[in-house]
């Protein structure tokens, strides 16, 4: 009999809670997987956004960037979509000549993005330079920009991304070509030895990596900051390269055709905020785009200086991608 | 008088062709929907050439040497009785249901620069392995397929009545007679087939071929398309390279058709198999390296798998189990309807008056083969998402594609078996006018059980390993325990990753077995 009456209050809560979460609006912010993984910023984010907004945020998730683009363009204009969060600037020109963002009319404050921001479309929320990674246990002798990673003996090896499947990858192929130019394919022949070999993602990449497959591999100069926060283990270093650092900032945008324009609004603000931006160093592990008050978590180094940052528009790197990626295939297929 | 071949429209057809059509339209279907939603005209790019050069050679390569490597491995395993032969059966057939990503690390820890075979070599002063390029794709393709390989092999072997190996030794022949009466024309009979499905199924790789390809060289068709996806977001050329893919795959068939020749089915008399001629103690010692060699080489990536995993375990939070309890519920869907699929495929085949009918429902059977998982996800994508929400039907339609994926394995074990029945026992139980239910409870299915038991287990196993179309439609909080695997590593939880992965590879394995042994078991 308890038993019973129990189970009806049980059913009573659940549907009145049913009912509850049903009058309140849904907002939608589609993103990449791992922002919204229990290792990444999505359930701190939701919880503190929903503490404010009288709404639920329900995440949906692509495999990456690149990922989250196709599928908002397979969507199109019937997309329940109201927030793009998790494309980087090498995509949003082409997010934008897609027709689906709407202007933000947002002008951040205190920004901490390199070179600043003024983008109509899309609103930073974190960013990083991309650098190889290293263990200080094995590797002793450390390159120091791409000529001398090119010089070393060939007995050094590094692992990177596939341009064509991964961001991170786009990224090192627009890193070179932003630092060299026309010299490029040399950059990537003298590089070609030392590659043992490129991979899908990030994930393969850096597993090898870990698992002493490679002495180097592309990743951010915020990859240490994990190793020593999380596990405690400093062994682990980016190399500082003299040309200077690609980097890549990650936006978000509302979509022209979102359901709750108003909610989306709000969560860019959100997005903007010290709530949001203090949980994205050791979440999402990256650089907050705003500057926060307490400065940077221990154990997080300080951005290389601004001057060493090397970026393209987005209309030049989506101009310059497919020849750079031309050249980047005989390169390395000779 | 020649009997004629007569369609006869019958249910066992009808189901039969409306599990053909629903392969045909998840396969060549969606090639049209993406074809449809491509907003430029439909041309191939300069390196997509290159793509269909370097896939076609890598995949002849890697099937020329599974298939040739296998057959020494299931000659041996078809030769010797011994103890704990059923658990090496189903060990080695573990590579095969692994996923990619957990298949390469555990190669990588033996054949790596930073593996056991080149921290030998470092110790003694020599330069570490390197088998990145052409030989670390086809030494990959090798270790996932060599298992399907002995296994389609093995089930040749197993098809020979125990009499014709009695009459064998009474007629006082050598283990070379053997070969040359009875083991040639089965070998005639299987190696077509399974060199044709292994070769597909190296087409239509990606990232093994890219990771241990070592660069851009190796790129495979199925990497193009992937490309045309997310980098151009160029559905047209997309379609157009899964329609390569399909003519590769056809050719492919055709070839595998016209090079096999039916082996005389003899339905002998149930007689347990016993080798008078394999008893000489070199045999026996051939034999018995072989099957260590072989053991060794696959099953030692499967125990670094292993070791690694353990240290992670105690990694995994309660999340893993929800994951895992996910994968296994749309393993067993999925491996319910690629059953259900392949029997009424099987059934429409093996009909006495089957027709012509009979090889085009089989070959639409096996299309999925040279299908894109990339283009079957977004075709479906496009046309599912005006009506639904594609994180609400995600673990259906993940079941649904791996159900059709595994078809053809199921299809490869099922219809021999299911023909085989007809020849022996057809005129019997026509001749009582049984038909309908009755027969295929009380004539077909005893005899097909044990295949059935190993088709159903094999596709749960493979559905659990398969990441699949689950990526494209996810629910963030519904993850299966291969996206959920990734999810790890993407978040530089690589140790946990490692956990999970031990945890995928126990439970697909034991799934594989739990069927495995039921389809065995007798009563």
């Amino acid at each position: 009999m308890i038993r019973i009456s129990l189970m009806a209050a049980g059913l009573a809560l659940t549907l009145s809670g049913a009912s509850t979460a049903a009058e309140k609006p849904v907002l939608n912010v589609y993103t990449y997987d791992s922002f919204a993984s229990d290792w990444g910023p999505g359930p701190k984010v939701e919880k503190a956004f929903e503490a404010i907004c009288d709404c639920d945020l329900k995440f949906t998730t692509a495999g990456d960037g690149a990922a989250l683009l196709a599928r908002v363009q397979l969507e199109g204009k019937r997309s329940k979509a109201d927030v793009v969060l998790g494309l980087d600037t090498n995509l949003t020109a082409r997010a934008a000549k897609s027709g689906l963002f709407a202007a933000h009319g947002i002008t951040p404050k205190n920004l901490a993005v390199p070179g600043g921001w003024n983008d109509p479309l899309f609103l930073p929320f974190d960013w990083g330079y991309f650098a190889f990674v290293y263990d200080k246990t094995r590797l002793k002798t450390v390159p120091h920009s791409f000529r001398e990673l090119a010089a070393a003996p060939d007995s050094l090896k590094i692992v990177i991304e596939d341009p064509r499947s991964s961001t991170p990858g786009l990224g090192l192929l627009l890193w070179v070509k932003a630092a060299y130019g026309d010299k490029a394919p040399e950059i990537w022949k003298g590089l070609a030895p030392h590659i043992l070999t490129v991979t899908k993602g990030w994930s393969e990449a850096y597993g090898m990596f870990l698992k002493g497959e490679a002495d180097m591999v592309l990743s951010y100069t915020t990859s240490p900051a994990y190793h020593l926060i999380a596990e405690n283990d400093d062994s682990k270093a980016a190399a500082i390269f003299d040309e200077g650092h690609y980097m890549q900032i990650e936006v978000a945008g509302k979509m022209a055709t979102a359901p709750h324009p108003a909610l989306a609004d709000k969560f860019l603000k959100f997005m903007m905020s010290e709530k949001f931006q203090s949980l994205i160093p050791t979440t999402n592990w990256m650089y907050p785009a705003v500057a926060l008050k307490d400065g940077l978590p221990k154990g997080f180094a300080a951005p290389i200086p601004a001057d060493k940052a090397l970026i393209m528009s987005p209309e030049a790197a989506q101009a310059a991608r497919d020849a750079a990626l031309a050249e980047w295939q005989s390169a390395l297929s000779q | 008088m020649a009997e004629r071949a007569e369609p006869v429209i019958t249910p066992a057809l009808v189901a039969g062709l409306g599990a053909a059509a629903l392969v045909a339209a998840l396969s060549l279907g969606t090639v049209a929907v993406v074809a449809w939603a491509a907003v430029s005209p439909m041309r191939l790019g300069a390196g997509d050439w290159a793509a269909v050069k370097f896939t076609l050679s890598q995949a002849l390569v890697s099937a020329a040497l599974s298939t040739a490597l296998a057959v020494p491995v299931a000659r041996a395993l078809a030769r010797r009785q011994f103890r704990g032969r059923g658990l090496l059966v189903t060990l080695l057939g573990a590579p095969f249901i692994l996923p990619v990503i957990v298949a390469v690390l555990g190669l990588l820890a033996v054949w790596g620069r930073g593996g056991l075979i080149s921290a030998v070599l470092v110790h003694f002063g020599l330069a570490p392995l390197s088998i990145y390029g052409f030989r670390g794709v086809v030494l990959a393709h090798v270790f996932f397929n060599l298992p399907l390989a002995t296994r389609l092999l093995l089930q040749g072997w197993q098809r020979v009545p125990g009499e014709h190996f009695l009459l064998a030794a009474q007629l006082g022949m050598s283990s070379r007679d053997i070969n040359r009466v009875i083991e040639r024309p089965i070998l005639r009979a299987v190696l077509p087939g399974a060199f044709a499905t292994i070769f597909l199924l190296c087409v239509t790789s990606f990232a093994v071929a890219l990771t241990l390809g070592g660069g851009p060289r190796a790129t495979t068709i199925e990497l193009a398309i992937y490309q045309a996806f997310r980098f151009d977001f160029d559905m047209g050329r997309a379609a157009l390279l899964a329609l390569m893919q399909f003519s590769i795959g056809l050719g492919a068939a055709v070839l595998a058709w016209r090079l096999a020749r039916d082996a005389a089915q003899d339905p002998g008399l149930g007689r347990a198999v016993r080798r008078w001629d394999c008893l000489h103690p070199l045999s026996r010692a051939g034999d018995v390296a072989i099957l260590g060699a072989v053991s060794l080489f696959l099953l030692a990536p499967l125990a670094m798998v292993g070791l690694r995993g353990v240290m992670g375990l105690g990694l995994l939070d309660a999340g893993v189990l929800a994951a895992l309890m996910r994968s296994v519920i749309v393993a067993l869907m999925s491996a319910g309807l690629t059953l259900a699929l392949a029997l009424a495929l099987g059934a429409a085949v093996a009909r006495r008056r089957a027709g012509r009918m009979a090889p085009w429902i089989e070959s639409a059977g096996h299309l999925s083969l040279a299908a894109s998982p990339m283009v079957i996800g977004t075709g479906l994508f496009i046309l599912l998402y005006p009506f639904v929400d594609p994180a609400a039907v995600a673990l259906a339609v993940t079941a649904l594609v791996n159900a059709v994926m595994s078809l053809p394995f199921a299809l490869r074990a099922l219809v021999p078996a299911m023909r085989h029945v007809q020849s022996v026992e057809g005129a019997l139980a026509d001749s009582l006018d049984m038909g309908g239910w009755a027969r295929f409870r009380l004539v077909t299915w005893p005899v097909i059980r044990p295949a059935a038991g190993f088709a159903t287990g094999l596709a749960a196993a493979l559905s659990m390993g398969d990441l699949g179309v689950v990526a494209l439609f996810a629910d963030p909080d519904a993850a299966t325990l291969p996206l959920y695997l990734y999810r790890l590593m993407g978040s530089y939880q690589m140790t946990a990753a490692s956990g999970a992965a031990l945890l995928l590879v126990v439970s697909s394995l034991a799934l594989f077995a739990a069927f495995d042994r039921w389809g065995r078991a007798t009563g």
